[in-house]
């Protein structure tokens, strides 16, 4: 079985795992990254990049086999890819999709960009950070990682 | 009253009506109403991780003003810290030694660790470049002394990068109408981006200067801070800014006759000598105004 997407690029139906679509351009290696699967991996992964959207524009689109994501890999992957969707296929069958949500309050994810934090320390405290309207403000010393920055680098 | 909201932590936290309730309390402790037992047989620990002076020893006058006594954590050299124990670990056991913390830490964000973590309330003394709340509400304590703490211009001259005093103290006023900020820093040394941006998300209007002699004619309130060497890695560049941000007599020939000039101190050479005698120098009254602010606090968390 073939699928061939709108602009013409074929990308192969996978029989269970999870397809995780309408990433944000670019970040679909970021998404690779969040869920740990790096080189020399054994996971067979399909990742398209850059392809044409059916909701018009660009996006990155991951499938991964013989693996459903955990709710915490999608709290991570929505804070890169908002507007993503995961789909969970069981048997070349979609059996559940829906779009990921970005937390308000986002725990042990980010790490703060200001070295001098606590969290940065030795202590056994886990990151905090809220939504805010520019980004996340971490909850211990008020930094902010803001939206003109690359949030993949601090997950 | 939860043991979250009987926490100090920033001023970031406070409404305008709880700062202001701090400042007529403090107002009526230093006009000497007060019997000193309010806190009798109360115990605050003092756990400074950093060298200070007028925060540590202010903190111990205005407990024993109250009557209560102080556990004094030292230096950290002669504690189990240098074995590596956690802030977290040296809190929660502290905590059962007394009744209130005040904790003075080199990490942003430590007091508010101390607060999760602490069985009694925390006061934060100063953490990192980060909050130090005791110091704004003696500061605005200061300026209410002097003139209402509204539609007025403020001046903040000197590091507004790294200073924690300044970027307290600009939330704090952000609390309050019509306040103006006027910014009069070195190139580098400006706030933060997201400190500026959130002060304009609350409707403070700033206004950059390159130099003081532009803002000073406009200002009701001055607030030097110090410059540190460490930050200029060139000593001749450090050596004219020096210059240049050196509050004299004869500048301030350009101000309001009304404006005041405050400092949170230790000073070095941003303030000369000879502006300690003119009426508009209130730092060492601001400085003696941490007393009785932090007696309100104190007995604000503990009582």
């Amino acid at each position: 079985m073939v699928r061939t997407s709108s602009d013409g690029i074929v990308i192969s139906p996978i029989k269970n795992g999870t397809v995780i679509d309408h990433i944000t351009p670019g970040e679909g290696l970021t998404v690779l990254r969040i869920l740990g699967i790096r080189d020399g991996t054994h996971v067979t992964v399909i990742v398209a990049s850059n392809v044409t959207s059916s909701r018009g524009g660009r996006k990155d689109m991951v499938k991964i086999e013989n693996r459903e994501i955990l709710k915490d890999e999608v709290d991570k992957i929505a804070l890169v890819a908002p507007d993503a969707t995961i789909s969970i296929i069981r048997n070349f069958k979609v059996s559940d999709k829906k779009p990921v949500e970005v937390p308000q309050r986002i725990v042990g994810v980010i790490k703060c960009p200001n070295p001098n934090c606590i969290t940065n320390t030795k202590e056994p405290v886990q990151s905090k950070f809220v939504v805010h309207p520019r980004g996340f403000r971490c909850q211990y010393c008020d930094s902010l990682i803001s939206s003109e920055m690359d949030i993949g680098d601090y997950i | 009253m939860t043991h979250e909201q009987k926490n100090i932590l920033s001023v970031r936290d406070m409404g305008r009506e709880e700062i202001d309730k701090l400042l007529c309390s403090a107002a009526a402790f230093d006009r000497g109403n007060y019997t000193g037992h309010e806190l009798d047989g109360k115990l605050l620990a003092v756990l400074f991780f950093e060298p200070s002076t007028r925060t540590r020893m202010s903190f111990s006058s205005a407990m024993m003003r109250l009557g209560g006594k102080i556990l004094n954590l030292g230096s950290v050299e002669a504690t189990s810290i240098t074995k590596g124990e956690t802030l977290s670990d040296t809190i929660r056991v502290i905590s059962g030694y007394c009744d209130a913390i005040v904790l003075r830490h080199p990490k942003e964000g430590a007091a508010r660790l101390a607060g999760e973590v602490a069985s009694v309330p925390v006061i934060n003394g100063g953490d990192g470049a980060g909050q130090h709340p005791s110091q704004t509400l003696l500061d605005l304590f200061t300026i209410r002394e002097s003139m209402p703490i509204e539609n007025i211009d403020v001046g903040l001259q000197g590091d507004l990068r790294y200073g924690r005093t300044v970027h307290s103290l600009a939330f704090a006023l952000s609390k309050y109408n019509n306040i103006r900020l006027h910014t009069i820093a070195p190139d580098g040394l400006n706030f933060p981006k997201f400190i500026k941006e959130d002060l304009q998300d609350v409707g403070v209007e700033l206004i950059v200067h390159d130099h003081i002699e532009d803002a000073l004619p406009e200002l009701d309130v001055l607030y030097v801070t110090r410059l540190q060497r460490e930050r200029f890695p060139d000593p001749v560049a450090f050596a004219n800014y020096a210059s240049t941000y050196r509050i004299t007599p004869e500048l301030l020939e350009l101000a309001k006759p009304s404006m005041i000039v405050l400092h949170p101190l230790p000073r070095v050479d941003e303030i000369d000598p000879a502006v300690d005698d003119l009426p508009c120098a209130k730092y060492f009254e601001q400085a003696h105004n941490g007393v009785p602010i932090r007696m309100a606090m104190l007995n604000e968390v503990i009582n």
